[in-house]
C-alpha cells in the first residue's frame, strides 16, 4: 500500500503526463510484436525436427501477426507517410527508433518466410529467412519491453529489469498457444513443453517483480491494470493444465483440448500486455507512484548522509549524499 | 570512463557542444525566483502572444486563481497558486532538514481533497518574509504561493533522448527544441519527461512544448516570458552566472529568517544532470506538482537492454529446451 497520508501534491494532480497511446493500438502492438517474434523462433525449430505442419501455422501467423502490428502502429501514427520519419536517423538512445529499424529487418524476413513456404518454393531461400526471422525474432519480442521501461512512467521504468524477461515469457505462451491451436496433434510436443516452461516462468516472474516493485505494484493488482493481469493469471493457468493434460486423453479428445489450450494461451498473453499497458497509464496518473517513491529516495539519501556523518565526523562539510563532482575523471 | 554513459547521465558541462555544436555560446536558462512572484500571469500572455499557440480551452478549475491547469502541448508557462491554511511560520530552526517535517500538513490539497488531520496546527508563529509573498502583519492564516512552471531544458532530457525521429534537439544555447517538420506524432517524450511537459495536440498528434523562444535567442533577445515578468520572477542569462546569483538569493532569505527558501533543479549533480530552468521554491517540489527526485530514464537505457539481451536469450533457450526436451521423449509426448 502505498502512504497517501504523508504525501502532497498540486491539487491531486499528475506529476507526469501519461502517454497518449490508446491500448488497443500499443498493448495490441507490444501482444502481437511478442506473437510474432517467438513464433518465428518456434517455426524455425518446428522446421529443424522435421514438424511441417507446425512450422507452416507458426511462419503463417508470424507474417500476419507482425503485418497486423505493423497496422497498428501506423494507425496509431496517424498517417501512414509519418512511419518513414522513423527511418530518418539510427538511434540507440531511443528504443522506438532501434524497435523501428528492427521491425523494417524483420517483417520481409518473416512475410519471405511464410510466403516462400506456403508457395513451396525455393525451399533454400525460404529456410534462410526462417532462420534469419528466428534470430531477429527474440529481439522483436523483447524490446517492446525496453520501449516502455524507458519512460518516467513509474510502473514502466521501475519494473525495467523484469519487463523484458517477462515480455519474452508471455511472447512464448503466445506463440506456443498458436501452435497449440492450428498444429496437427501429432507434432504439438514441442508446443506443449514451450507452453509449460513460457507459462510458469511468467506467472513467477511476474509475481516476483510486483513483490520488488512495492507500493508501485498496486497498479498491477488494482483497477483496469490489475483485472487484466488476474485475468492473464487464471488464463495462463488454464491454458498450461489443459496443454499439459492433453496426451492423456483419449486420443479424439487430444485435438480440441490443445485447441482450447492455444486459445487460453493466447488471450494470456494478450491480457498480460493490456495489463501492463494500464498499470502503466494508472500509475502516471495518480501522482502518488511519482512523488512517494521520490520522497522516499531522498529520505534514504538524508538517512544515510546522517549516518555517515555520525560515523565519519572526520570530513567537515562533506555531503555524502552528493558524489565528488570530480567522480568520473578516473579515465 | 565510458564517455556514452557519461552522455546519459550524470554532470555534463556542455551539452551543446557535446551535441555537435562547435564553439557554442554559453548555456543560458531561467532562474524563477517564486518569492518575488506576484502571479499576474504576464509571463503566460507573453509566451501565447509571442509564439502564437492556439487557444487550448477557456475553463475554471477551482484551483485557487489557476485557471490554466498546468504545461502542456499549448501551454508553455504555468503559474501555480497554492493556498496554504498555515500562517507564514518560521519553521524550527535547524533541524535536520526542512524535509522532515515539511512534506504534509500545509498540502493545498491533499491527494483526493483530503488534509491529513492534525498536522496543520504544528506551525509555530508568524514571520514576516522580506521580499517573499505578502507577509501581512500576522492576522491572516494564509499564505500564498506562486511560481509560473516552464520546461526544465534539462541537462540530460529524456524527451530528446528518446525521440525516434531526431525532431527535439540540443541547440547552440544548450537548449532542448522540437522540430515541428520532423516530429512524426509519436508520442514517446510525453511519458520520458520527467516533469510532465511535453504534450501532442489532439489535433495533429505533434508534440510542442517551450522552446525557450529560440527565435528571439537567435536574434540576442531574452525570451518573452522574462521580458514580460514585471518583478525579475523569471531571470533570464548564462546559466552559470543564474546559479550564483541564485546561491546569494537563497544565502539572503536564509538570513532575513526564511529557512524553507531552496533552490531546485540547479544543482549539475542531480538525477537529470541539472536543469536549464531553475526555481528558488518556499516549500517542498511536489507542493508546486514538480517532482521531488527527478531521475533522467535514459540513465537505466543501458542496463535495460542488457536485461533485454538476457531476456532474448532466455527466449531462444527455453525453445532449444522445449524441442530438446520431446526429441529426447522426456518431456511431454
Ligand atoms: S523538462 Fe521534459 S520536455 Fe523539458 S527538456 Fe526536460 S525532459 Fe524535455
Ligand atoms: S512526438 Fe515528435 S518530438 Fe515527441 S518523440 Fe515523437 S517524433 Fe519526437
Ligand atoms: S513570473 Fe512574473 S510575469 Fe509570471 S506571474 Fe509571476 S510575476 Fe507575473
Amino acid at each position: 500500500m502505498v502512504d497517501r497520508a504523508e504525501f502532497s501534491s498540486y491539487y491531486g494532480r499528475p506529476v507526469i503526463k501519461a502517454p497518449s497511446w490508446s491500448a488497443q493500438d500499443i498493448a495490441g502492438y507490444f501482444f502481437l510484436g511478442g506473437l510474432a517474434g517467438a513464433g518465428s523462433v518456434l517455426a524455425a525449430g518446428a522446421q529443424l525436427t522435421g514438424r511441417p505442419g507446425m512450422a507452416r501455422v507458426l511462419k503463417t501467423t508470424s507474417a500476419l501477426a507482425i503485418a497486423g502490428s505493423g497496422a497498428l502502429l501506423v494507425h496509431d501514427l496517424g498517417r501512414p507517410s509519418r512511419f518513414a520519419n522513423m527511418l530518418r536517423v539510427f538511434k540507440p538512445t531511443s528504443p522506438m527508433s532501434v524497435g523501428s529499424w528492427l521491425l523494417t529487418g524483420y517483417a520481409p524476413l518473416a512475410g519471405l518466410a511464410a510466403v516462400l513456404n506456403r508457395a513451396g518454393r525455393l525451399p533454400r531461400v525460404g529456410a534462410a529467412a526462417t532462420a534469419g526471422a528466428a534470430v531477429v525474432g527474440p529481439a522483436i519480442a523483447t524490446y517492446t519491453a525496453v520501449l516502455a521501461a524507458d519512460t518516467a512512467v513509474p510502473a514502466w521504468h521501475d519494473a525495467y529489469r523484469e519487463l523484458p524477461a517477462v515480455f519474452a515469457a508471455s511472447a512464448l505462451t503466445a506463440a506456443s498457444g498458436a501452435a497449440l491451436l492450428g498444429s496437427p496433434y501429432s507434432e504439438t510436443g514441442p508446443a506443449r513443453a514451450a507452453a509449460l516452461l513460457a507459462t510458469t516462468t511468467e506467472l513467477a516472474l511476474v509475481r516476483g517483480m510486483r513483490k520488488r516493485l512495492g507500493p508501485v505494484a498496486e497498479p498491477y493488482e488494482q483497477g483496469r491494470g490489475g483485472r487484466c493481469m488476474h485475468a492473464a493469471e487464471v488464463l495462463t493457468g488454464v491454458g498450461a493444465a489443459a496443454a499439459a493434460c492433453s496426451p492423456f486423453l483419449p486420443p479424439p479428445a487430444r485435438r480440441p483440448t490443445a485447441a482450447a489450450a492455444g486459445l487460453a494461451l493466447l488471450a494470456a498473453s494478450a491480457c498480460t500486455r493490456f495489463g501492463v499497458f494500464h498499470a502503466g497509464v494508472a500509475s502516471a496518473e495518480d501522482p502518488v507512484y511519482t512523488v512517494g517513491p521520490q520522497r522516499e529516495r531522498l529520505e534514504e539519501r538524508r538517512r544515510a548522509a546522517e549516518a555517515a556523518a555520525k560515523n565519519g565526523g572526520t570530513s567537515p562539510g562533506a555531503d555524502p549524499s552528493v558524489p565528488p563532482s570530480g567522480g568520473d575523471t578516473a579515465g | 570512463m565510458d564517455r556514452s554513459a557519461d552522455l546519459l547521465y550524470g554532470p555534463e558541462p556542455d551539452p551543446a557542444g557535446d551535441a555537435g555544436h562547435p564553439d557554442p555560446p554559453p548555456r543560458v536558462g531561467f532562474f524563477t525566483d517564486t518569492t518575488v512572484c506576484i502571479g499576474c500571469k504576464a509571463c503566460e500572455v507573453a509566451c501565447k502572444e509571442w509564439n502564437a499557440i492556439p487557444e487550448d480551452g477557456l475553463s475554471l478549475t477551482g484551483m485557487s486563481y489557476d485557471n490554466t491547469g498546468g504545461l502542456g502541448a499549448s501551454t508553455w508557462r504555468h503559474v501555480a497558486f497554492i493556498e496554504q491554511s498555515r500562517p507564514v511560520a518560521a519553521p524550527a530552526a535547524g533541524g535536520p532538514s526542512p524535509d522532515g517535517h515539511e512534506g504534509h500538513g500545509h498540502s493545498p490539497h491533499g491527494h483526493a481533497g483530503q488534509e491529513p488531520a492534525g498536522s496543520a496546527g504544528t506551525a509555530v508563529e508568524a514571520a514576516p518574509v522580506a521580499g517573499g509573498p505578502p507577509a501581512p502583519d500576522g492576522r491572516t492564516e494564509l499564505r500564498w504561493l506562486m511560481s509560473s512552471d516552464v520546461c526544465k531544458h534539462c541537462t540530460h532530457a529524456a524527451c530528446l533522448d528518446v525521440c525516434p525521429t531526431g525532431a527535439l534537439f540540443r541547440t547552440e544555447f544548450g537548449t532542448v527544441v522540437v522540430q515541428e517538420d520532423v516530429c512524426n506524432g509519436c508520442g514517446y517524450c510525453v511519458p520520458a519527461c520527467p516533469y510532465g511537459v511535453i504534450e501532442q495536440r489532439p489535433d495533429d498528434g505533434r508534440a510542442f512544448k517551450c522552446t525557450m523562444c529560440y527565435d528571439r535567442l537567435g536574434d540576442g533577445m531574452e525570451p518573452a516570458c522574462a521580458k514580460a515578468c514585471p518583478t525579475d520572477s523569471i531571470q533570464f542569462g548564462p546559466l552559470d552566472e543564474l546559479r550564483e546569483r541564485a546561491a546569494l538569493r537563497v544565502e539572503q532569505l536564509h538570513d532575513l529568517g526564511v529557512p524553507e527558501a531552496r533552490l531546485y533543479g540547479h544543482d549539475p549533480d542531480d538525477g537529470v544532470g541539472g536543469d536549464g530552468a531553475f526555481f528558488l521554491l518556499m516549500d517542498e517540489p511536489e507542493v508546486y506538482g514538480l517532482p521531488p527526485d527527478p531521475v533522467v530514464t535514459t540513465r537505466d537505457l543501458p542496463d535495460m537492454w542488457r536485461h533485454a539481451a538476457r531476456a532474448a536469450v532466455g527466449l531462444l533457450g527455453a525453445a532449444a529446451l522445449a524441442f530438446a526436451a520431446t526429441a529426447t521423449g522426456k518431456g511431454p509426448r
